[in-house]
């Protein structure tokens, strides 16, 4: 339904645009991260293209990949009624260097987005006027959504009780079982045998 | 006076000769036990989709105020009895500590469903799995979210607890659904 708006960034940025896609009228363009706010930009001002609503914007974890971040970002237009989804890579295998521009200049709406983003996965947003945790509280060490991130590593804020103290046994209680909750998220994503793509 | 004569441990119904009336005699805790289980002001802490289910037992049809607890009180100084209703966050952890280090003697705390009873599906870095990780709680009623009925149990347990001066741990049994029942009922007559 958008082709128009791929077909527009392709003029526009050509070599800057990584690859497009589309799909039962989903449009995805991937786009280099140093064009990253031109871009947005250009889909903002630009009258046929009028992005005017920043509906999502978040990031997505490949540990395999290098780049190791995908940053998602899905634009709709209020007047034209069309949608568009923005992608850029960032980050190596460490996840260092996970940095991109940020884009609450032109849409206001995407500064709890980016605080979320950076909290979440660790992405930092050059330019963004707050850049602080907003979900979890400041003591918290590392990015939760991290694929590395262990699935069952609590950082708790209050010491636990211990069982001496307690005089009781403090493991879960009937009919859960100590294993149960979680069990996607026990694999061990350093020996993913997931084909690069 | 009918709840002193019932047999609990140490009680004893002593009529003597001439008095029409009778009286009766009893050890200063159960007095003091008894006057408690029916007069829990309750701090309602309710953080999660269970307190829709919490709002159900307060209303007229399941009535908690039959059992002398309905008086919330938003202040965790004058109640004694803390209600922890939903996931507690990590984040929450250190306000829920505090809020149970304001109450005052004798106080007590009930787990209002799975999530704060042992976190639940939870299994991650946000929530603390279970309440009893951080302040000692004396009744756990499992369920996501519990029936109205089970909390009642649970509470019903608590006050059998408090008259017996019993600081252990309880858990509420889980009861058969009535409307399962009526549903496999139906099935009958319909294969009929």
């Amino acid at each position: 339904m958008s082709k128009a708006a791929l077909d527009f960034l392709q003029s526009k940025f050509g070599d800057a645009v990584i690859e497009t896609h589309s799909q039962c009228g989903d449009d995805t363009a991937v786009v280099r991260p140093d064009r990253w706010l031109e871009a947005c930009s250009a889909l903002r001002t630009e009258p046929s293209m009028a992005f005017d609503m920043l509906v999502d914007l978040c990031a997505v974890d490949y540990p395999e990949r290098s780049p190791r971040f995908e940053v998602v970002l899905h634009l709709y237009s209020i007047a034209n009624g069309h949608r568009i989804r923005l992608k850029s890579r960032v980050g190596n295998e460490d996840g260092d260097g996970a940095e991109l521009d940020s884009v609450t200049s032109i849409w206001a709406g995407a500064n709890w987005f980016e605080r979320e983003t950076f909290d979440m996965v660790g992405i930092k947003f050059r330019g963004h006027p707050d850049l602080r945790r907003i979900l979890m509280y400041p003591e918290f060490e590392g990015h939760p959504l991290r694929k590395d991130y262990p699935a069952q590593l609590t950082q708790p804020l209050v010491p636990y009780r211990t069982e001496e103290e307690a005089g009781l046994p403090l493991g879960k209680l009937a009919p859960f079982r100590d294993d149960e909750g979680m069990a996607f998220g026990r694999r061990d994503w350093t020996k993913t045998d997931a084909e690069p793509s | 006076m009918g709840e002193l004569m019932a047999p609990a441990a140490g009680n004893r119904l002593i009529a003597l000769e001439g008095s029409e009336a009778g009286f009766a005699t009893t050890r200063l805790e159960d007095l003091l036990g008894w006057a408690r289980k029916y007069s829990l002001f309750a701090y309602p802490f309710v953080t999660a989709c269970c307190g829709m289910e919490f709002m159900a037992v307060s209303s007229p049809r399941y009535d908690i105020s039959r059992f002398g607890a309905e008086a919330p009180r938003f202040s965790p100084r004058q109640a004694d009895l803390l209600w922890v209703v939903g996931t507690i966050s990590q984040r929450q952890a250190p306000v829920l500590r505090r809020i149970y280090e304001q109450m005052m003697e004798p106080k007590y705390v009930l787990a209002f469903g799975t999530c704060a009873s042992c976190g639940g599906f939870y299994d991650n870095y946000t929530t603390v799995a279970g309440i009893d990780k951080i302040i000692p709680t004396d009744v756990y009623v499992p369920g996501c979210p519990p029936r109205p009925e089970a909390v009642l149990d649970g509470l019903m347990l608590l006050q059998d607890k408090i008259a017996r001066g019993d600081r252990t741990p309880g858990i509420v049994k889980p009861r058969e659904d009535p409307t399962q029942t009526l549903v496999s009922i139906r099935k009958v007559e319909k294969t009929r």
